[in-house]
């Protein structure tokens, strides 16, 4: 006999579920990008509620926080780059449907079987009292090379899309040799440029 | 709320982003379905963590995967803009130069 406070756990757990999914099906099915963007939104903070109902308290608030933040810098890309409104014009910006609805079937139903006839193994060890300070501790002590090899990897992350994103560098303004005074900018200003 | 209820779950969430990723058109929609696939990613694991093996060393292999998903978005967004800067497009079909 389950007990209230499991069933209304796994009764939270599939409506969180349900609504992560379907958010993330009206990413795609929606004609307005902002409404896809909110819908995004929405999936994960219903995946991050989830991941707190799994006890890990630190990933989930991450996960919420930095997936609202980017968010909003995807709806300012929208605007950016969207040629069009596709809220105004609604028109269908997808290729392969066919293929791409048959592989994620496949995949959801290879997935799924897996998950239920796989004979998990039983929990080995039990979670530490407070959590997040074990995280705290492995971070800064045995799994302190993981964040080591994190950082610069993020830190080349900042600099490679700076790179690829960043319009005119010295050499545009400079020449290949740096030498070019005064420097070749689109438009003249500044002392006696 | 089981293993498999978490697992099921991550599942579709996997299943919506692939087919995202595979059929939209403009670069940013499909990081947005990889954004999904990634975000099942991060739920399969933690259900795995709690249910099998609750201790640090999985927690940081999340961290990891999340700091995946924020390169992931920067790579992405930058290459969107120079696609967008020297095609005047925002689809994945103008970029189809290494298609043979």
């Amino acid at each position: 006999m389950m007990g209230m406070a499991a069933w209304l756990e796994a009764v939270l757990f599939w409506g969180l579920g349900v609504v992560a999914v379907a958010a993330g099906v009206a990413v795609f099915r929606t004609d307005s990008m902002a409404r896809a963007t909110y819908a995004l939104a929405l999936s994960f903070v219903a995946v991050g509620a989830q991941v707190l109902m799994l006890s890990l308290d630190y990933v989930g608030v991450v996960t919420v926080l930095m997936m609202v933040m980017e968010m909003a810098v995807m709806a300012v890309y929208m605007v950016m780059f969207m040629g069009m409104n596709p809220a105004l014009m609604p028109m269908s910006m997808v290729h392969s449907k066919k293929t791409a609805l048959g592989v994620a079937a496949g995949t959801f139903v290879a997935l799924a079987a897996g998950a239920l006839l796989v004979p998990w193994p039983e929990r080995r060890g039990a979670p530490a009292v407070d959590l997040t300070a074990s995280l705290g501790e492995a971070v800064m002590g045995s799994k302190m090379l993981v964040m080591l090899v994190v950082s610069p990897v993020l830190f080349a992350t900042i600099v490679s899309a700076l790179v690829l994103a960043n319009p005119r560098g010295r050499y545009h303004r400079l020449g290949d040799d740096l030498r070019r005074r005064p420097a070749d900018d689109p438009q003249r200003g500044g002392v006696g440029r | 709320m089981s293993l498999e209820a978490v697992l099921v779950v991550a599942a579709a969430l996997f299943a919506v982003g692939l087919y995202g990723a595979i059929s939209q058109q403009v670069v940013v929609m499909v990081m947005m379905g990889l954004e999904l696939m990634i975000n099942a990613v991060i739920l399969a694991a933690a259900g795995l963590w709690w249910f099998l093996a609750p201790s640090p060393d999985g927690h940081v292999l999340l961290l990891v995967v999340v700091a995946a998903m924020t390169v992931e978005m920067a790579a992405g967004f930058a290459v969107a803009t120079l696609l967008h800067r020297s095609r005047g497009s925002d689809t994945t079909d103008t970029a189809t130069d290494l298609d043979r």
